[in-house]
Parts: structure tokens; sequence; C-alpha cells
């Protein structure tokens, strides 16, 4: 598979829009996902507009059916589901974002250290990468959610903190998304380090972290940004998994994955309830994976081409 | 070639070690011990009488001289018993190991069968609309999320038209005959396939279209050649190398994969096993599960650099990647 990037020097901001927009399923899936992303993030608003408490229970309005009051209508507790589920996307499209960045951060360092430096180094990083490919991954992350961090040393005010199934499940998943970037970042950074700017910054005296960080990261971030982009749809799938199985974030901070834990119990009388939290999750994943093909196809032409 | 496979299982073997290691201390980190189990069911037991149980099974002993003596005993066949199922490991994990291999089997040849045939099409007719389709359809399928697609399956086949049953199996719900069995397996497979159709598509779909873009086929073009005999003949053989190797690397996966969907039909298999003893605090039966998916992850990875190196004679298996 293609590992080192091929870089096209002939590419300036303004040909990677126009061959972007020329994307149209990309464009209108970045579309979806701007108008998405507005709407969770106006979620206190919305629920404001509509006279409604998100958290409030009304155990004598249970399973509603959609109304004016409730455009969703409400779930086994009697909450509207429309607000709940604008609440748990902010939670999925936090989780989702933020540990795609912290697993390309990860995938980055690593690959660039095992790239610039090569040697011993090299060769254990890439061991270790292709290791944690190989290993069974849904199985072990469920571990992973489910020790005790009180056991880890962990101080009790952080292991009590309310949202702490939040970071603990952005920690897990950088842990196992990192490898793609790692592998890819190696690859292309082994090309450039032989290029003549390279060695010129070297003759010149800087050191190994300022050509590092100045000289070679800076060509790798078409990539990473793919890559990333990529990412974020596989990440907001990891979050729903663990959430649904009850060990990603933890009720009552809704997330598009918990929504739906106990959906499948109330199938029989409110179909609905397992219905909206899934397409939610399913539309943001088809988007971002819509746009980060379209970047991809935009930013490295040559690249879609052999994939076409 | 067998160089390479022994040099390829002693490192299997030796990934094989360190997880064990890991795992058992990932599993040593979860909440609980097995003796606040047993003290659990029984106020009587005092603060002295625990620490007496915890030093009776060497629980008061640092973790790597317990990891030992699991390895210890592990080595001599001895990998205890499950709390959950009161069995030994083994007894309790074959039938579920059986079942997730039906599973996966047959789904994963369901899923070739439509795969297969329709990147080829998608990959003939590249930007029609046709490959349009397709290729919208694979990306839907990719971007499913799999608990989600079996809740939708539910949701059409038992609630809605009541065909099929919700869950389970026919041995707990007490029915028997054949039809009746396949019944129960009807949905779990139907899930396990379209989530995997659309990624195999893709795969195939690329790799022929790289194919038909090589000099050789041009070759075969203008020495008169059909354009089925062209890709069917001589393109498919090519194509199909990187995509034997994405098929092995996929049942491994599969295997953990399968997890989801057998959680949420209820099925009888590994990933429920390994997801329920992870959650019910059944140590041994989690490590050997865990361990169970490691190798057969492992034997997926090793099946597909040989399935690699045996196909494509352009590799070796010295310089295939060890």
């Amino acid at each position: 598979m293609n590992v080192a990037w091929t870089l096209a020097d002939d590419t300036g901001p303004g040909e990677v829009a126009r061959r972007f927009t020329q994307h149209r399923l990309a464009i209108a899936s970045l579309a979806v996902l701007i108008i998405l992303t507005g709407l969770c993030l106006a979620a206190p608003l919305i629920e404001a507009g509509l006279g409604i408490d998100a958290a409030a229970v009304d155990l004598f309005a249970r399973y509603q059916a959609p109304s004016a009051a409730h455009p969703l209508g409400t779930d086994e507790l009697g909450r509207d589901v429309l607000v709940r589920l604008l609440y748990g996307g902010r939670v999925s499209l936090f989780v989702g974002s933020t540990a795609a960045l912290a697993a390309a951060v990860l995938g980055t360092t690593v690959g660039l250290v095992a790239g610039y430096t090569g040697g011993r180094t090299d060769a254990f990083l890439m061991r270790l990468t292709d290791g944690v490919i190989a290993l069974p991954l849904l199985p072990l992350l469920i571990v992973l959610a489910a020790i005790d961090l009180g056991k880890l040393g962990l101080p009790p005010a952080l292991t009590d903190a309310s949202d702490i199934s939040l970071y603990r499940i952005v920690a897990i998943v950088a842990l196992a998304g990192w490898t793609t970037v790692a592998r890819l970042v190696r690859g292309t950074a082994l090309a450039i380090k032989t290029r003549p700017f390279v060695l010129a910054a070297r003759s010149q005296g800087a050191g190994p972290m300022r050509i590092m960080l100045r000289h070679i990261l800076p060509n790798l971030t078409t990539p990473i940004i793919v890559a990333t982009t990529l990412s974020v749809g596989n990440v907001i799938l990891l979050e729903s998994v663990l959430s649904f199985l009850g060990l990603g974030i933890q009720p009552p901070l809704p997330s598009w994955g918990n929504l739906l834990t106990g959906a499948q119990e109330t199938i029989w009388q409110a179909p609905g309830l397992a219905f909206y939290p899934g397409l939610a999750i399913f539309i943001t994943v088809i988007a971002f994976n819509f746009v980060g093909d379209g970047l991809q196809d935009a930013l490295d032409p040559r690249a879609s081409e052999r994939r076409r | 070639m067998w160089s390479f496979l022994i040099r390829r299982l002693i490192q299997c073997a030796g990934v094989l070690l360190v997880m064990s290691f890991v795992v058992y201390a990932l599993i040593g980190l979860m909440p609980g011990d097995p003796v606040d189990l047993m003290i659990s069911a029984d106020p009587k037991v005092t603060a002295a009488d625990a620490a007496r149980l915890r030093a009776l099974y060497g629980l008061d002993q640092p973790i790597w001289s317990r990891y030992l003596n699991w390895l210890g005993a592990a080595i001599g066949g001895d990998f205890g018993y499950s709390r959950l199922y009161a069995q030994p490991v083994f007894t309790a994990i074959l039938p579920a190991l059986v079942n997730t291999l039906t599973l996966v089997a047959m789904s994963l040849c369901l899923a070739l069968m439509i795969a297969l045939p329709a990147g080829i099409f998608a990959a003939t007719r590249p930007y029609s609309a046709a490959d349009y389709g397709i290729n919208f359809a694979a990306f839907a399928g990719v971007s499913m999320p799999p608990f989600w697609l079996g809740i939708l399956l539910i949701l059409l086949f038992s609630v809605i038209l009541g065909w099929l049953p919700a869950g389970g199996t026919a041995a707990a719900s007490g029915s028997s005959g054949f039809f009746c069995g396949a019944a129960y397996l009807v949905l779990p497979i139907a899930s396990l396939t379209i989530a995997g159709v659309g990624g195999h598509t893709r795969y195939m779909r690329a790799s022929m279209i790289e194919t038909l873009r090589q000099d050789f086929i041009r070759t075969a073009r203008a020495k008169g050649l059909g354009e089925r005999d062209v890709v069917l003949g001589h393109a498919l053989q090519n194509a199909m190398i990187p995509v034997v190797t994405v098929i092995a690397l996929d049942f491994g996966a599969l295997f953990s994969g399968a997890l989801i969907t057998e959680t949420v039909f209820a099925y009888p298999g590994m990933g429920k096993l390994i997801f329920e003893s992870v959650m019910g605090n059944d140590y041994n039966l989690a490590l050997v599960g865990l361990l169970m998916a490691t190798a057969l992850t492992l034997a997926g990875n090793l099946l597909a650099d040989a399935a690699y190196a045996a196909l494509d004679p352009r590799i070796s298996f010295e310089t295939a990647r060890a």
C-alpha cells in the first residue's frame, strides 16, 4: 500500500480549492457537517426555544409520539429525544475530533522520530507499530475501557470526576488509532530527509529537533490532514460502539452511542429511539469519509489517479 | 519457504507471550479481585479472613510472580476454571469458537460473492453511473455503525415483518430442527455481510483499475482479445493478489469484529464470550479468550503474508517483510 506520499510541487492553495469544489459529494458532505455541528452547538438555544429541559424526567410522558412540543417524541424517561440527540452530538463530535487529533499527534511524533532517526530506533518503533496493528482491537479496547483507574495510582479527585469517561475514551481511541499516521509519516519522512534542503539545513548547523519540526513536518501536513479527516469517522464509530456496550461515555452524559444502549430493549414500544441516534452517526461518518476522500483527490491528484 | 514460516511462527509465539503478560497485567487492573467476589457472597468474612484468603491464593504476591505461576500452569495445559460457566476454560470456549467460525466463514463467503463481482463491474466502467452507485453503496456500508445495522435488521425483520427471531440460538429457545436453527443465523450473517462487503468492493475495484492500466493488458487488447477475456482471463489473476491479502487480514479481524454483531443478536460466540467474561470478572476465561483472539488475528496476518509471497512470483519468502 502507498506508504510514501508523492510530493506534488505544483499544487497551490487555489488549485487545491478548485479541485475540491469539483468533488460535489465532498462539498455536500462538508455542508452537512457544518449544519450538523451548528445544530449541536446550538443545542442549549434550541432547548430554550422549545421551552423544555433536556434533563427533566417526566414519567407521565414516556414514549410520546412526535409533536410540536417534542419534534422527535420522548424517551423511556419522558425526556425530549431531539434535544438529547443534539447534546449527544456535541459529545460524539467532540470525542471524534479530539481523539483523531490526539492520535494524529502521537502518530506524527512516532513516525517522525522513526523516519528521521533511522537505525535501531526506527526498527523498534516500527516493530511496535506492526505489533499494535496485529492485535485484536475491539476486545483489547474493551479491557482498556473496563480497567479501574484507581488501581493505576491516579488520584481519586481525577477518577471520580464526572466527565472522566470523556477523556478516558479520547485516550483509549488515540492509543489505538495512531498507527496509520505513524506509518504514513515515517515513509514520507524517510523520503524527505535525503532531499537537498534538509542537507542544507544540517550543514548550517540545525539540530535534529529543528530539522524535524521546521523542515520535514511542514512537508507532511497534506497527508496528515487527509489521514486525520478520514479517521474522524472511524473514531466516531469506535466511540459509539464502546458507548453502546456501556464502556464509553457514561450516562447521564448523552452520546450517540449510549443513546442506543437501551434502545434495543425498547425497540417494540419505541422504534424511533433506536433509529435517530444511529442515523446521526451514519450521516456524520459517511460525510467525514466523503470529505476525506475529496481532500485526498484535491491535495494529491496523482494518488487519486492511482486509486481510481 | 520453510525457514520463512518457522521464523514467522517463532515471532508470533513471541508476540503471544508478550501479549499474555500485557493482558494479565491489564486484567489485574480491573475493578475488584477474586477474593472480593468470594466475600461479597458471605457477610461473615472478616478483614483478617480476606487477607488469609489472598495469601492462600497468592494474590498478595507481586504481579510478575503471579504471572509466572499462571504461565507455568498454562504451559502444563492448565488454564484454570471459568467462574461464569463453572467449567474448565477450554470446555467453555470451544462451542463459542465453533459458533463464531460458522458465523465469520459464512458471512465472509457471502460478502466476497457480492463484493468481487461488484468491484470488477465498477472497475470496468470507471466514472459511469453504475460505478458511482457502487462506490456510494460501498461508502455507506463502511460508514454504517455495525450495531445500528443489527438493530435496523431486527426492527425490519423481527418487529415489523415478524419473519425472523430477534436473537439467540435455537438451543436457547428450546426448539429444534435444521431450519429452525438456520433462522437464528440469518440476521447475524446478513449483518456481518453488509458490514464487510463495502470494504472488499472498494479494494477489488481499486486493484482491478490499477491492473487494467498496465502494459500487458494493452498487449492483450492489441492482439485482439475480447474485453471479457482481457478482464477475466488476464487482469483478474493479477488484480486478485492484493485482494487475497486483504481477505486473509480481514478473516483475523472479523473474529474480534463479530463481537458487536454477537452482542446485538445474543449469539453465543467468542466476541460475546470475551465481552461477558471481561464484564463479569471471569479472569481465566477473559485471559484465554483474548489470547485466542490475538492468536487468530496473528494467524490471519501470517496467512496474508504467505498468500502474498505464494501468489506473486516477484516476491519471494526471503524478501517478504518478516
